[in-house]
C-alpha cells in the first residue's frame, strides 16, 4: 500500500514541476518525473516478493507456479518507456525549436495565443 | 478474409512507405496518402450492414491475445475517420504546396489515422492506450507543422497537455488491471460486472474511471480540460484542424471514453457508481457546452472562433451519451437511454461533417486572401460563391436551423434530457444553441455577406482540387439531415445498440 502511494507522491511531484515551473526543459522533465511514477506503478503491481522468473519447463511444479511473477506489466512498462522516448524525442526537439525563435525558455515570454 | 487488420495496416504501411519512396520520388506522399485513404473509406462503406467481427491477432484467443474488435459503433466511426481522411488529403494536394516536407506531412497524416482506426477497432485497454500514443504523437507533430512560432507555441502546449492525458490513461489502465486481472475489455467487464453488478464499486476502479475521464476528458477538450484546443486547431494547416475537430477529438477522447465507460466499467442499474460517473460526464459537459458557446461569440479570428465552437459542440456529443448513461444507471427505460445516447452519436457523425467543412472552408478563405481575420474581410459571397456557399451551410448546420442535420440531433439530445429529467441540462442546451446561432450569423454577416472589403477584393474562387470536398461534404451535411431514414438504420442505430447492449459485446469477444 505504501508503495502505490508513494508512486502518486512522485505523480504529483511530477504534476507541480509541470504547472508551477516557468522554464519549458523544467516542463519536460515534470512530464517525465510523471510517466516514470506511473511505470513504477505498473512495476508494483506486479511485484512478488521472492518471485521467479515466469518459465515453464520440466522442472516446473506447483510451489514453483505459485512463485510465478507476472509478466505483463513488465511487457506495459517497456513499451510505455519506448513510447515515453519518442514523445520525449519530439518535446526535445521542439523545445530547441522555440529557443531558436525567442532565444528563451521561460514560457510566460514565448506565450502569445491566448483569448 | 477478415478486414479488421486491414484498417491499422494499410496506413501504418502507407506511412512507412511515403517518406522511404519520396526520397526518388516527389509525389510519393500525394499518391499514396490519397490512394490508400480512398481504400480505407470505401472498406469502412462497405462495412456497413455486415455482422459484427472479432480478429484474433496472431491467433491466440481472447482473453490471452489482442482481439480487434468491429462492431455498430466501430464502423460508424471508422466511415466518419477515413472518409474525413480521405476528403482532407484531397484538400491537402492543393493547399500543402505552400509547405515544404510533404512526404513527412503525408507520412505523419497516415500515422495519425492509422492511430485512430487502431483506438476504434482495438479490443484490448493497453493496445488502446498504444494507438492512441501513436495518432497523439503524430497530431502534435502536425500542429506544429508550420514550425512558426505559433505553431511551435501550439504544438508545444498541445503535446504537454496531450501527455499529461496519455499518464492519467495509462495510470487507469493500469488499475483496471491491478484489479480485474485482465487487460482485454471484454474480459475485465465480466470481471467487473459479476464482481459489483449493481453495487458500489470498489474504490480502485472508481480512482481508474476518474482518471480515465480525466484523460480522455483532455483528449477530447472537454472543460476544465480544454485549454489546448483553441491554441492548436487554429495553428495547425487547414487539412489536419479539420482532422483535429473533425475527428482526433471524437475518436480519441469521445469514443474512447464511450467504449471504456460503457463497455468495461457498465451502467449497471442502481449502481451508486454508475450514477456518479454518468453525473461527471454530464457535468463535464454542460460546463464544455457554456464554456465553448460564450468563448466563440468574442473571437474574432475565424480559425479560433472554429476552435471554441468545437468544445462546445463535443458537449452536446458528451451530454447525449451521459445521459444515456444516466437513464441506465438509476434503472430508467432502455427506450429512453437508447433515445439519448442515439442523439449523442448523431450529433458526433454531423459535427466530424460540418467542422470539417467549416475548418476545409477556413483553409480556402486564407488560401485565398491571405487572412483569418474577419474584420479584415467583407462580402466574400460576391468573390468566392462556392466557399460561401458551403460555409453558409456548414454554419447553417451547426447552428441547428431546420431541416439541417444539426437540428435534428440537437432537439434529439434536448429532447431526451428532458424526458431522462433534467429541464435545467436541457434549458443551458437550448439557450447555447440560440448561441451557437448566433456567433456563425456574425460569421456569415461579417466574411460572407455585406459589401466586398479590405482582403476579399483581390480574392479568387479556389481551385476545383480544393473546392470538390467542400462540396461533397456539404452535400453530406444535408444528406444526414433529409435522408435519415435511408442511412439512419443502417449506420446510426446498429452503433446505438453496440453502446446499449455491453453484454453483446462481451459475446461477441469471447465467445
Amino acid at each position: 500500500m505504501t508503495v502505490y502511494f508513494l508512486c502518486a507522491v512522485l505523480l504529483m511531484i511530477g504534476l507541480y514541476c509541470l504547472v508551477a515551473k516557468k522554464n519549458i526543459v523544467k516542463k519536460i522533465i515534470g512530464i517525465v518525473i510523471m510517466e516514470y511514477a506511473v511505470n513504477l506503478y505498473l512495476i508494483t503491481i506486479g511485484y512478488k516478493k521472492g518471485g521467479v522468473a515466469p518459465i515453464i519447463d520440466k522442472t516446473t511444479n506447483a510451489e514453483l507456479l505459485e512463485r510465478f511473477v507476472d509478466p505483463l506489466p513488465q511487457a506495459l512498462v517497456l513499451t510505455s518507456i519506448v513510447i515515453g522516448l519518442g514523445v520525449l524525442a519530439l518535446m526535445v526537439s521542439m523545445v530547441i525549436r522555440l529557443y531558436e525563435k525567442h532565444g528563451t525558455f521561460d514560457m510566460s515570454q514565448i506565450s502569445k495565443l491566448r483569448g | 478474409m477478415n478486414p479488421v487488420p486491414l484498417y491499422v495496416a494499410i496506413p501504418l504501411g502507407a506511412a512507412f512507405l511515403i517518406p522511404v519512396l519520396g526520397m526518388w520520388w516527389k509525389k510519393s506522399g500525394e499518391a499514396l496518402a490519397t490512394l490508400s485513404t480512398l481504400l480505407l473509406a470505401v472498406m469502412a462503406i462497405l462495412a456497413v450492414g455486415t455482422p459484427a467481427m472479432v480478429h484474433h491477432m496472431g491467433g491466440w484467443t481472447a482473453p490471452l491475445g489482442i482481439a480487434l474488435v468491429s462492431d455498430g459503433l466501430t464502423v460508424l466511426l471508422l466511415i466518419t475517420i477515413n472518409v474525413i481522411a480521405f476528403l482532407c488529403t484531397v484538400f491537402s494536394l492543393k493547399y500543402m504546396t505552400a509547405y515544404t516536407g510533404l512526404p513527412k506531412y503525408y507520412s505523419l497524416f497516415m500515422l495519425m489515422v492509422a492511430g485512430m482506426n487502431g483506438v476504434v477497432v482495438s479490443g484490448d485497454l493497453f493496445n488502446l492506450f498504444v494507438f492512441l500514443e501513436i495518432a497523439s504523437v503524430a497530431s502534435y507533430a502536425l500542429v506544429a507543422f508550420g514550425v512558426e512560432a505559433d505553431e511551435l507555441e501550439a504544438g508545444f502546449k498541445y503535446m504537454i497537455l496531450g501527455s499529461v492525458a496519455s499518464v492519467m490513461i495509462l495510470f487507469a489502465v493500469g488499475t483496471v488491471y491491478a484489479v480485474t486481472g485482465t487487460l482485454n475489455m471484454a474480459d475485465a467487464a465480466r470481471e467487473i460486472s459479476t464482481r459489483f453488478g449493481g453495487a458500489e464499486m470498489n474504490p480502485a476502479l472508481l480512482l481508474a474511471a476518474a482518471f480515465f475521464l480525466m484523460g480522455f476528458g483532455l483528449k477530447a477538450a472537454l472543460v476544465p480540460f480544454h485549454a489546448w484546443l483553441p491554441d492548436a486547431h487554429p495553428s495547425a494547416p487547414a487539412p489536419i484542424s479539420a482532422m483535429l475537430s473533425g475527428v482526433v477529438i471524437k475518436s480519441l477522447g469521445v469514443y474512447a471514453m464511450c467504449r471504456v465507460m460503457f463497455h468495461v466499467f457498465g451502467f449497471a442499474s442502481s449502481s451508486p457508481s454508475s450514477v456518479i460517473i454518468a453525473n461527471a460526464m454530464i457535468t463535464l459537459s454542460v460546463l464544455s457546452i457554456v464554456v465553448g458557446g460564450l468563448m466563440a461569440i468574442g473571437q474574432w479570428d475565424f480559425k479560433r472562433l472554429l476552435a471554441y465552437s468545437s468544445i462546445g459542440q463535443i458537449g452536446y456529443v458528451t451530454l447525449g451519451l451521459g445521459v444515456g448513461a444516466r437513464v441506465l444507471a438509476t434503472g430508467g427505460t432502455r427506450s429512453l437511454a437508447a433515445l439519448a445516447i442515439l442523439g449523442g452519436l448523431f450529433h458526433l457523425i454531423n459535427h466530424a461533417a460540418f467542422k470539417s467543412l467549416l475548418f476545409l472552408s477556413s483553409g480556402a478563405i486564407q488560401h485565398a486572401t491571405g487572412t483569418r481575420d474577419m474584420k479584415m474581410l467583407s462580402g466574400l459571397g460576391k468573390r468566392m460563391p462556392i466557399t460561401a456557399a458551403t460555409t453558409n451551410l456548414a454554419a447553417l448546420s451547426i447552428s441547428g436551423v431546420p431541416p439541417f442535420s444539426g437540428f435534428w440531433s440537437k432537439l434529439i439530445i434536448i429532447v431526451a434530457t428532458i424526458k431522462a429529467g433534467h429541464p435545467a441540462v436541457a434549458a443551458v442546451a437550448i439557450a447555447m444553441a440560440f448561441v451557437t446561432l448566433a456567433y456563425y450569423v456574425k460569421v456569415q454577416r461579417e466574411i460572407i455577406f455585406g459589401p466586398v472589403r479590405g482582403r476579399a477584393e483581390s480574392a479568387k474562387e479556389v481551385s476545383a482540387a480544393m473546392y470538390v470536398p467542400l462540396i461533397i461534404l456539404a452535400i453530406v451535411c444535408v444528406g444526414f439531415g433529409l435522408l435519415y431514414p435511408v442511412w439512419g438504420s443502417r449506420i446510426l442505430e446498429p452503433a446505438r445498440d453496440a453502446v446499449l447492449n455491453s453484454a453483446e459485446y462481451v459475446k461477441l469477444v469471447l465467445g
